[in-house]
């Protein structure tokens, strides 16, 4: 068990340096930064000289590469451009409103998506299972643009019942919420009915069926904790990617948060901000996958006797 | 439909109508119809616009499409510039998949390469590609995408390209997966056995015997692509002014959602029944060529 844990923590080190490296590389090859800070025509090579061994560009690139690495693990992530103040507070100022739409996100993203992926499975091949995998098809080909500005079509200019854009007052989450909610839901049906289906052909269930346990209780002690596995490393990944998933619909609805600042601050070059969003995003996505694994080691026993140990 | 019902196993009596309705089924058949609609208007969109597409004219500024009160003249009405609509969706139609077929192309190039040079060389090189693999899939790739082109500038060629990483894991694996069990099987060795080179063995041997599956990896990756590429359009990060794609028609149809909805709602409707056309048939491809992957 504890090596097991050790693998995965080391995993996820590996993944953090090389999201961390690539940052560094793309912050690298994209110029040299003392040629973007100053007009190399009308500046003295002395001055420019100077910046460099003040910024230790002077340095070897591995020297660098420590460098940065040191600096990304103090927290020192550069100055926003635009703003003149350290990228990361511009950044974290950014990321309560991101969080408040893409946690009741999640939450519709669930229920739906739980539901409607249990009852397909449950009714497979009957009208309601194609009604579902129908819809869900569509879910999965409708990209978040073109289904939050339908949305934004309907409810806020046809109907007028709801603002398309802004983020005042609680209407404003409606629209973004559902946009992100079911799309996700979408996901969720597909993998949640066929991890059931799965695990409903397996011969313990046939076993306890068999054996005169109810049918309920069955789907609910046999069927749902093993077809959990797999629907947990969706939902890890959707958690991971938050704040990825967030940039189209910010965009769309105008949401002052993380997404719709990686989007002004690409069209700006304001780069340090741009950076910023990479790792929090990259480190997000570590964070998640470690706990979706971690969790396996708590619900699946097969896992703990498989990796060593008695635990 | 009679049916024989012998020891156990059902035969069934089909006449030719179920039976061709059954391996094309008509949701498949109005997807290859689609899709084949969409191929030949890419081809042809420059004969078929009736306008230049980036002719602006301002006296017909936000004219609504023909049955909405519009003239002949502009069937699709007119954007914010009086640029016909029709003209700027036949070349966005041509730019999108001719973007998307690119990049499926490149990152199942990739892919292969890759998925290859595992089975071969096995070992580290073999751990490296997958720790790669392991990578691309632990980054959700439109942040990636959206930093790489942030930091190096929008070039088309660049977005192309950067398209085509999209989706090159899923072919690595399936690649290496189905060359590791082929090279274990007789004509591989027979091949390798008369002193065929590696690259011979690996492209005119196992490719052709592996290409049902590589192609069915294809065709599912294509609607991502076409995604992919019309959400960073749309953010204004990938195809840039005055060139144009169905994400950007969008992006810049979305100003006008209140006054002038048919800017957007035309591509909207292209993209989202091309990528669901191109779902279907990949599905429908996977279990007819394809019984292993489900």
């Amino acid at each position: 068990m504890i090596l097991w844990l050790l693998g995965r923590l080391g995993r996820a080190a590996v993944t953090v340096t090389l999201i961390v490296t690539f940052a560094f590389v793309v912050l690298r090859l994209s110029g040299d930064p003392a040629e973007r800070f100053f007009d190399p025509g009308d500046t003295p090579p002395d001055v420019i000289e100077a910046f460099r061994k003040a910024w230790g560009l002077d340095q070897p690139i591995w020297v660098q590469y420590l460098r940065y690495v040191e600096n990304v693990a103090r927290g020192d992530l550069g100055n926003s451009i635009r703003e003149n103040r350290p990228a990361i507070d511009t950044v974290m100022e950014r990321l309560p409103m991101t969080l408040a739409i893409m946690v009741p996100a999640l939450f519709v993203k669930l229920l739906l998506g739980l539901t409607a992926g249990v009852v397909a499975a449950l009714y497979r091949n009957t009208f309601a299972d194609r009604l579902i995998m129908g819809v869900s098809v569509f879910g999965f080909t409708v990209p978040s643009f073109v289904l939050g500005l339908l949305l934004a079509l309907l409810f806020a200019v046809q109907f007028r019942l709801l603002p398309s854009g802004g983020s005042s007052t609680l209407a404003h989450y409606v629209l973004p919420v559902l946009t992100l909610g079911l799309s996700g839901a979408a996901v969720i049906a597909r993998y949640t009915r066929s991890a059931m289906i799965e695990v409903m052909g397996q011969p313990y269930v046939r076993t306890a069926s068999a054996k005169g346990v109810l049918w309920h209780r069955v789907v609910s002690e046999h069927v749902f904790p093993n077809a959990a596995i797999p629907i947990i490393t969706v939902i890890g990944f959707m958690i991971g990617s938050l704040v990825a998933g967030a940039v189209v619909v910010e965009t769309v609805f105008s949401w002052p948060g993380v997404g719709s600042l990686l989007v002004n601050s690409v069209n700006a070059r304001d780069l340090a901000v741009v950076q910023v969003i990479l790792l929090l995003v990259g480190f997000s996505m570590v964070a998640a996958n470690l706990a979706v694994d971690l969790l396996y080691g708590f619900i699946d026993p097969r896992l703990h006797r498989a990796r060593g140990g008695e635990d | 439909m009679t049916s024989l019902e012998t020891s156990g196993s059902r035969i069934e009596l089909k006449d030719r109508r179920t039976a061709f309705l059954e391996a094309f089924p008509p949701s498949v058949l109005v997807s290859l119809g689609w899709i084949g609609a969409m191929l030949v208007l890419a081809l042809a969109a420059p004969f078929l616009a009736p306008h230049d597409y980036l002719r602006a004219d301002v006296l017909v500024r936000l004219q609504p499409p023909l049955l909405f009160g519009g003239t002949w003249e502009h069937p699709l009405g007119t954007d914010e510039l009086g640029r016909d609509l029709l003209s700027r969706l036949l070349v966005s139609i041509r730019i999108s998949i001719v973007i998307a077929l690119v990049a499926t192309l490149i990152s199942t190039s990739i892919g292969l390469l890759l998925g290859f040079a595992a089975a071969y060389f096995r070992g580290w090189t073999e751990e490296a590609i997958l720790v790669l693999v392991d990578a691309q899939l632990a980054m959700p790739f439109m942040i990636i995408a959206i930093a790489v082109l942030a930091f190096f500038g929008d070039s088309l060629a660049l977005f192309v390209f950067l398209l085509g990483f999209n989706g090159w894991e899923a072919v690595t694996r399936i690649a290496r997966g189905l060359a590791i069990s082929a090279t274990e099987q007789g004509y591989a060795q027979a091949a390798r056995d008369i002193g065929a080179s590696p690259w011979r063995i690996y492209f005119r041997h196992i490719l052709p015997n592996i290409a049902a599956t590589i192609i069915v990896a294809m065709t599912l990756n294509v609607p991502g692509v076409i995604m992919l590429e019309s959400s960073l359009s749309f953010l204004g990060i990938g195809i840039q002014p005055p060139e144009t794609s169905l994400g950007s028609m969008v992006g810049y149809g979305r100003r006008y959602l209140q006054s002038a909805p048919w800017i957007l709602l035309m591509p909207s409707c292209i993209i989202v029944l091309t990528t669901l056309s191109i779902s279907l048939v990949g599905d429908w491809l996977r279990d007819r060529l394809d019984p292993t992957m489900s």
